[in-house]
Parts: structure tokens; sequence; C-alpha cells
């Protein structure tokens, strides 16, 4: 296995990112939610249909897509001294730089530089803004924050919707994407308090009342907090891609920005974002471009925010890189267009994974970040099909299905060293016997002599129960009845040997 | 041509006439069929539930099989298998530490087929009427399994060679690409989600109106069709639930030796002794010489 040496021991991440259940057992719960699947079917076919159509109108679509993945492969060969640069060149035009390995330490440098930067209001407590960020989600900022005396006030329409819903985001695009209007306008009714009580819910009037009550928001608080989709090495640039505006307010009203991002967020040239600039917009919201985009590097006297910080997150980050191939999981750029389009996604949601980052590519992501050794996520590698739509849709083509794969395979050799090679399931026990049938041409034609005697005993309407783990499929599928002779011997009886 | 027929284990063991079909296929084109005898599995299952140990044997059999035979190219009624022996057998070979097996897996699968694949690229079949005699006078709607159409980019192949059967009339489901749920271990692993996407399939099979839903795959057509027949049990009454058949005994059904389908709501007296509501639902054939049974409900 080759391993990139980023100088930091490799830590497992924490944070917002384990399921706290196994998978099976919260997608079961989350099977149960009508109205949740059908508010999820109808948005997540809308936006497949708009990517669609979007990404038909660009000729070269899978040469950006081949573009868009070199680059992160070189990124990532390359990640310490692009770092590193990056850092030099923040520093260089007035901002600084933070380095921490998990959750605990990213959490504790925003606590500090916001305890130094913003007052404590009449309440006794301290506000700041926050821009929508996987990054802070994945740390658990805002709970941590709450803690000792801070209130994180999101400012993303729907991440406002699930702050004010005590709820947890189940897309890492649209947060609120399980919630309709109607469930959204008693959300607003009940949490705001100068919200209009005739407010209806037609999406206007929804985004209007939000507005009224973010404004005041962001003309008196003088701390901001976002995340960061890209940062330039080579200029020391960070960018946040948004459709409101609303992180365009956070990254220029406020005295101090605060910036968790990342640390494969990296692209090496300003140049590069021609490339991720047309990939992303098309990817996640079905848009050519989305309505807002915004660039700061470092600090620009008299104008913006005049305290620039950046706390450069890893939480698992080298360890995913240390793995060969599970290092591609950092290729992603959080488009969302494989929850998109997964059927699994669409049908139990993203709270069924437990982690911030739901459907195909949390899936993979979030057991590379904390490894599953200690059994945290090691149902997400199994909760896919494996039918390949994720692979399709990606941006950057992460090969998603193979990678689930190989973390089954990772997590059944860790079982292994763990308890032995003795199957531990019925499962287990069937695929071991299997093996040893199916490696053998003869031996499947020994086994196959049960056929006659299976074809007799279950008769044309098939088996409708079977006992132990075979009647979790019999449950809702009729097994064939099986026939009388295989085709071997068929073959054998009919044409002789060849 | 001499092409090597790679069964699958479940075509093999649970759908023998698949076979059968597709090695009538390629003689009335005229091409000797071999079937490699040490043939078992493609290892998928393994591979595919994580055990990459189990499946190096699996894979390391199918290679020795495939080698020992001389043959031209090879085929199979399945896309998921073909699909394996490229884009997996390679893998397992090197978590195995065995390059040489490596290299010689993807000889073997760099000259392996899938049958639609095989009849539209290699042997020029474009109108399965005029060069096979396919006749199948019913309503079709066609599953296009996930890994013909995203591993293999099969594209329209199957499609294009089931509207070019005479008398078939082939209708669209809602959702076309969309998964049935199968996904091998997936189905036991998480059984209720896998049963939620087959819910959602069979409504959107059902709602078409065909009498036939046609595959590329055995498993997914045992998986759909499961789901099919289990709905036949529960809503008796609910008419025109289609039956599965593999697009192989689609292809070599033809006038003079057709596959036939008893229709679905087949009057008391012509159903068969110890009936009972699936059976008599059931898809049954007029006997012929070659003694073939349909696909996924016998
Ligand atoms: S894995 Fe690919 S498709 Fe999924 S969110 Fe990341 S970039 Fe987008």
């Amino acid at each position: 296995m080759s391993v990139t040496h980023l100088g930091m021991p490799t830590v497992p991440g924490k944070g917002n990112i384990v399921e706290p259940s196994p998978f099976p057992q919260v997608a079961e719960l989350e099977l149960g939610k009508i109205q949740m699947r059908t508010n999820l079917a109808r948005a997540t076919s809308t936006i497949r249909g708009k990517r669609l159509a979007r990404v038909a109108e660009v000729p070269n679509w899978e040469e950006l897509r081949d573009h868009g993945s070199a680059v992160k492969t070189a990124v990532m060969d390359r990640l310490p001294e692009l770092l590193e640069q990056f850092e030099h060149n923040v520093t260089a035009r007035g901002g600084h730089v933070h380095w921490a390995r998990d959750a605990d330490e990213a959490n504790a440098i925003v606590a500090r530089l916001v305890e130094e930067h913003a007052p404590v209001l009449d309440t006794g407590r301290r506000e700041v803004i926050k821009v929508k960020s996987m990054a802070t989600q994945e740390i658990g900022l805002n709970e941590h924050l709450e803690e000792i005396g801070i209130d994180a006030y999101e400012t993303d329409l729907a991440e406002l919707i699930v702050q004010l819903g005590h709820d947890r985001p189940s897309h890492i695009l649209v947060p609120a994407i399980h919630r309709n209007r109607r469930e959204i306008r008693e959300i607003f009714l009940r949490e705001m308090p100068d919200v209009d009580p005739d407010l209806t819910d037609d999406p206007t009037a929804l985004a209007e009342a939000s507005r009224k009550h973010l404004r005041r928001k962001f003309l008196s608080t003088p701390v901001a907090v976002s995340g960061a989709n890209f940062g330039i090495a080579e200029t020391g640039t960070l960018s946040v891609v948004e459709s409101e505006g609303n992180g365009r307010m956070c990254v220029t009203l406020p005295e101090t920005l605060i910036t968790v991002m990342g640390i494969e967020k990296i692209l090496p040239r300003f140049a590069d974002l021609g490339t991720f600039m047309q990939l992303l917009p098309r990817s996640s919201t079905g848009e050519r471009m989305n309505p807002y985009t915004s660039f700061w590097t470092g600090v620009t006297p008299g104008d913006g925010p005049q305290n620039v910080h950046v706390v450069l997150l890893d939480n698992g980050r080298t360890r995913a890189l240390a793995d060969e191939h599970g290092r591609q999981a950092l290729h992603c750029i959080r488009c969302s267009a494989c929850m998109n389009v997964c059927p699994v996604y669409e049908r139990t949601g993203g709270h069924a994974y437990g982690s911030v980052y739901p459907g195909p590519i949390g899936a993979i992501l979030s057991p590379l970040l904390t490894g599953t050794d200690a059994g945290a996520n090691d149902t997400l590698p199994y909760a896919s099909s494996l039918c390949g739509a994720c692979y399709d849709a990606c941006p950057v083509k992460i090969d998603i299905p193979q990678m689930l794969v190989r973390l089954r395979n990772e997590d059944t050799e860790t079982k292994a060293r763990k308890t032995g090679r003795l199957p531990r399931t019925q499962l287990d026990a069937a695929l071991t016997a299997a093996s040893w049938v199916m490696s053998d041409g003869r031996r499947m034609a020994v086994a196959e002599k049960s056929l006659p005697l299976a074809h007799l005993l279950t008769g044309p309407e098939g088996i409708r129960s079977l006992p132990g783990v075979a009647g979790k499929w019999t449950h809702s599928r009729t097994l064939p009845q099986p026939p009388e002779q295989s085709f071997r011997s068929w073959w054998k009886k009919e044409r002789g040997t060849r | 041509m001499r092409i090597a027929l790679f069964a699958t284990c479940i075509v093999d063991a649970m759908y023998p006439d698949v076979a059968k079909a597709t090695v009538r296929i390629l003689e009335r084109l005229g091409h000797e069929v071999v079937f490699p005898a040490g043939q078992a599995c493609c290892g998928q299952m393994h591979i595919n539930s994580g055990k990459f140990r189990e499946a190096y044997p699996v894979v390391r059999n199918h290679v020795e099989a495939f080698e020992a035979e001389d043959w031209d190219h090879a085929v199979a009624p399945s896309g998921s298998c073909v699909a394996s022996l490229g884009h997996q057998h390679p893998m397992i070979a090197e978590h195995n530490d065995d390059p040489e097996l490596s290299a010689r897996a993807s000889a073997v699968a760099s000259r392996t087929y899938e049958l639609a694949q095989l009849l539209t690229d290699v042997l020029g079949v474009t109108d399965a009427a005029a060069q096979l005699g396919s006749y199948f006078p019913y309503s079709v709607v066609h599953h296009s399994s996930c890994h013909g159409m995203r591993l293999l980019r099969l594209g329209d192949r199957q499609l294009d060679l089931l509207r070019s059967v005479e008398g078939a009339t082939v209708v669209e489901p809602e959702h076309p690409d969309a998964c049935c749920g199968f996904g091998g271990t997936f189905s036991v692993k998480n059984p209720q989600v896998s049963a939620a996407m087959l819910s959602d399939k069979v409504d959107a099979l059902v709602t078409t109106g065909a009498s036939v839903c046609s595959g590329g795959d055995a498993s997914c057509l045992m998986h759909i069709g499961g789901g099919l027949q289990r709905t036949r049990e529960l809503m008796p009454a609910q008419a025109g639930v289609p039956r599965t058949v593999h697009l192989a005994e689609i292809l070599a059904s033809t006038k003079e030796d057709p596959l036939v389908l008893e229709p679905l709501d087949a009057p008391a007296s012509r159903t068969p002794a110890r009936s009972s509501r699936a059976s008599r639902l059931r898809a049954t054939l007029r006997s012929t010489p070659t003694d073939r049974t349909t696909g996924a409900l016998r």
C-alpha cells in the first residue's frame, strides 16, 4: 500500500461522521416515514432531471470529468506541499492559518477566535453568523459553541429550517430536502419570534420571512464562520459557492471571518476553477452557473473582514489519504449528484446514514475518515445495491461502487483478524461453503444433483418462505421452483463432454 | 466461429433453459458452441460481499476453465457476470498477490461478451426477425440491468434486438434505468430497502400492462420475478402482472418452435390439476422437442 506522509500522524476522524446505529436498523425506521419518502422522491427526481439536461448541454462533459479527476489525483499526490504553499500565501496577504488534527482541535480553535472577536451581549452570550458548511457540521461546531455560550446562526435558508426545526440535515446541498413547504411554514410560525402570523406556504413568502429574520443578524454580528468549496494554493484564495447570497453577506459584512476547510479542498492554481466551476453547479443544482460565487484572498485594508482566519481540518483525511484506493473519496467536491441518483438514498433519506455525509459518498467517506476497526460505520459500505448510478453521476469520477466493495473486504478482514476466520453469521457460512463449491466445475455438478429432488419438493408455485437468513428474502419475494436438471448435466447428456 | 458458453452459476442451476436458448441462437447462426466443463461461477457474490479471499479460488477456476478450451469468443447470458470478469477479476487476483492471474483474467475477460453485445458487435445481428427468425407475439417490457448498462455500456443493444423480434410489442416502463434492488447479498443484508426498491420496480412494470418482462440477467429477473409472483399471490384479482422471460429465450423463439405462454386469464378448465392461485397464473409451455420451460415462473 502506498502511503503519503503528511508530516502529521494519522488520527481517526470524529464528530458527526459516525452512524449511531447500524444502517439497516435506521433505514427500516426511515422507510416507514411516508411523508419524508414522498418529499424526497419528488425532490430528487426533479433535481435528477435538471442535472441531466444541463450536463447534456456540455459537449465535452466526459473530458471535463476526466480533467477534474486528474487535477484531484495530482492534488492528493502533493497535498503536503500544496497546503504549505497555501498557508504561505494566506499569511503573506494578512490572513492567519491554523492546523486542526481533529474535530476537537478545530472546535477549540474556532471557539478561541470567537471569544477573542465577538463581544458578550446583554444576554450574557456571544453570537456568530454562519455560511452553510459541511466541515463545521462534521465537527459539530454549533453544538460545541452553544455549550460554551456562543449562539451560531445558520443563514442558509435550508440550514435555517433544519436549525429552527431542531432537526438534522439529510442532504449535503439541500439539508431540509426531507421537508415540504407546509412543514417549513409550521416551523417558521413556531420558531421565528417576529414572524407574520398570516404566513403562507408560498415559497416566496417563506423566503421573505427568513430574509427579514436574518437581515438584522447580518448587520449586527461582527463574527462569521464559513466553510470553503475551494482553497487556491498559488494565491491563498478561498471560495464559497452558493445560491442565495447569504454567504456573500457573511463573508463581506463582519469584521472577523473564520473559515473551516478540509485539507482536501486545495486546488493548485486559480485556473483550475475553470474546470470545477463548470462541473459543480451543473452537477449539484442542475444550473449552468450558481448565483453567488465569492472569492477572498487574505485581508483587503478598509474593505471586508479585517481578521481573516483559516482552520485547516484533517479529522481523518490523512487516514483516508493513506489508503491508496480510498484516497479518491477525498476528490469529492460535495455536489450531491451521487445522492440524488441513488436508489437507496431516495428511499431511506439521509438520516439513515448517521453521518453528515449521506448517500453513496457518505457510505465510503465516513468509514474512511473514522476507520471501521472499532465497529464504527461498519454497516455503511453494505448500504448499496452497487447499481453504479453514483459513479456515472460523479463529476470527478470517484469509483464509489468499487470502493464500497473494497471497504466491505476491509471490514471482513478486520473482523477475521479479531475473531478468527470462523463464519460469524449464517450468510458468512453459506458464502464460505459456496466458495468451495463454486471454484470447481465437478463440485458444482455434484451440488446440482440435488436439483431433481428440490424441483419435486418445491412445486410450480415456487418457495414462499424459507427459514433463517434466507427468510429475509422470501419475506417479499417468492423464489422460483428449481429445474429438474442443471444445464451442465443436460449438456453432458446431449452433447457428451464437449 | 467457435464460441465458448459461460452459462453462469444461476442459469446453470436455476434457469437451464436460458443457456439452451443461447446455444440455439448461436447454432442457428452457424457457429459451434463449446461448454468449458470446469466452469462454475464468476465469483461476484463473494466479491460484492467483500470476501476477496474466498473469491480468489472462484476467479482462478474461471480463468483456468476457459483457458483449457480453444475458442474465438466467449459469451454469457448475463451482463453482470461479464462485467465482473473485466472489472473485478483482475482486482481480486491483485488483492491476493497474483499479478500473473490478473493478466490472464484480463485476457479471458477481453474476449468474453454479454449475449446482446456478442450478437450486435461481433456477429453483426441487427434484425432478430430476419437473421435469427425470432418470433414472440407478446407485449414486452424490458428491464435493462444496471451492470449491463453502466459497466458494459450496452446502451440499447438489448432493446434494439428485442424491438426487431417479429410480433413483439415493446413498451417502456417508468424510470427504466432504476435498479430493481437485488444487489446480490444486498437483498439479504438490507432486505427492507431492497424490498422498497423492488416494489417500485414491480409497480412500474405492472403499470405498463405488458404480459412479459424481459431482461438480460437471470439474477435480476429472479428478483423481479419473485416480486411479481408475490404480487400475484397477494392480489389475485390484479390482471396483467407480467411474467419474466430472459431475452435469450425470446430471441430463440421462432414460428416453427415458439415459446408459448398460456394467457394469464386462463379459464379454469384449462388449469393444470395440481393448481393453486399461483400455478393457475403460471406460464406454461406447449411441449416441444427440446422440452423448454419458461424462465422465472417454474
Ligand atoms: S462523490 Fe462525486 S457525486 Fe458525490 S457529492 Fe462528491 S463529487 Fe458529487
